[in-house]
């Protein structure tokens, strides 16, 4: 038998914590490795891929999951209608393209939790990463990477940062040096749990991504 | 499979940074205050949309304020803007809601009257979609077999059968012109 997974619960910042009294970063290490998806898998997406329609996709606004996430994303100065939720991005997705297309074992599993669960799951390479997980404001200065070619972070985005420097923006890209590489062998799965969301969905999408993650 | 076993250190590991910047009491009330408006208005907004939906969708009028792209704490000046203009989105969308509303009550009304007295509404027409129905369905008042009902008096309303083709008519094969 494997090692069980083991679920932590990030550090927030002061500010934040006080302004969302409910936000939560859940992070769990997985250990995998990244390559085609295993043909339970595939099936499992071709399922969710097949229950997916237009009067689902309409519906979602009215679940309570991504309902919660449209109104922290305008808490936060995001506009949902134009930078959409994850599970309406999926959902769209799904709508545009007709299927839920394996794209690798990683991604699939992390798109199987958040369609099945409506909280996004994202996934960095623990390796990579120094300290445990948190969620700050970005400082002045501050960049997403450490390449010349890494992005200037403006002061006060809202980023999850491990103890040396933010690893990704809040609902956005990773910095590339921590992304998860075919050479990456322990990952770090994070999922931000805002008001309304049950704690259960949270554990439930971390879980079922980190189950899928090993049963390759 | 490897079963899955929980354990969580939830509480445990949640440190807290000290604080950079301290907010006044009376200031985050005023921020909770918003931000409970702001949810509820979202999800109101949310709602009207999903169920005018089947009936043609509401518009609602996109974000007056271009929001920055970013995630961020936002200020109590941003907090009430957002409020305000979300309050306003969703009184436009009622309102043309309603608007609609009265439209196809008023078209609801013109079909009744087609069916009582078709004579006196000679060739007038009414879609299903200027009902709110579904489909392509046009309620017409014509006569009864051509010629003759037009010149008896013969009228009555009929439902045409629906949406027109948008494909090309499909030959059987075999016959010919078929594939």
């Amino acid at each position: 038998m494997s090692a069980p997974v083991s679920l932590d619960d990030g550090w927030i910042d002061a500010d934040v914590a006080a302004e969302f009294p409910a936000l939560r970063l859940a992070t769990a290490g997985v250990s995998c490795v990244p390559g085609p998806s295993p043909p339970g898998l595939r099936a499992q997406l071709r399922l969710v891929s097949d229950r997916m329609n237009g009067a689902k996709a309409i519906r979602l606004r009215r679940d309570p999951v991504p309902s919660a996430y449209r109104v922290f994303y305008r808490l936060v100065g995001l506009d949902p209608d134009r930078t959409l939720v994850p599970v309406e991005q999926a959902a769209l997705d799904r709508l545009f393209v007709g299927s839920y297309h394996s794209s690798g074992l990683v991604e699939d599993a992390l798109l199987l939790a958040v369609v099945e669960t409506g909280v996004p799951v994202y996934a960095v390479d623990e390796a990579t990463l120094e300290g445990p997980l948190g969620l700050r404001p970005a400082r002045a200065g501050e960049r997403l990477g450490r390449g010349q070619h890494s992005g200037d972070l403006p002061p006060g985005r809202l980023v999850v940062a491990d103890a040396e420097r933010p690893i990704a923006a809040l609902f956005g890209p990773s910095a590339p040096e921590h992304a998860v590489t075919p050479a990456s062998r322990r990952l770090r799965l994070m999922a931000v749990g805002v008001a309304g969301v049950p704690a259960l969905h949270v554990e439930e999408a971390l879980f079922g991504c980190a189950e899928a993650l090993r049963a390759s | 499979m490897a079963l899955l076993e929980l354990t969580a250190s939830a509480a445990g590991s949640r440190s807290v940074p000290a604080s950079r910047t301290r907010v006044a009491p009376a200031e985050r009330d005023a921020r909770r205050a918003l931000g409970a408006q702001i949810a509820r208005l979202e999800r109101e907004l949310g709602e009207l949309l999903v169920t005018s939906f089947p009936h043609g969708g509401v518009a609602a009028p996109a974000a007056a304020t271009a929001p920055r792209g970013h995630a961020r704490l936002l200020g109590l000046g941003e907090l009430e803007l957002l409020r305000d203009e979300l309050a306003s989105r969703l009184r436009v969308a009622r309102r043309g809601l309603e608007a609609r509303g009265r439209q196809q009550e008023r078209h609801r009304l013109r079909l009744e009257r087609m069916l009582l007295a078709p004579g006196k509404h000679r060739f007038e027409t009414v879609s299903n979609q200027q009902l709110g129905a579904g489909g392509c369905g046009v309620w017409q008042v014509r006569p009864r077999l051509g010629l003759i009902g037009m010149l008896a008096g013969w009228w009555h309303v009929k439902l045409s059968s629906g949406c027109p083709r948008t494909t090309a008519r499909r030959t059987a094969p075999g016959r010919p012109g078929g594939a």
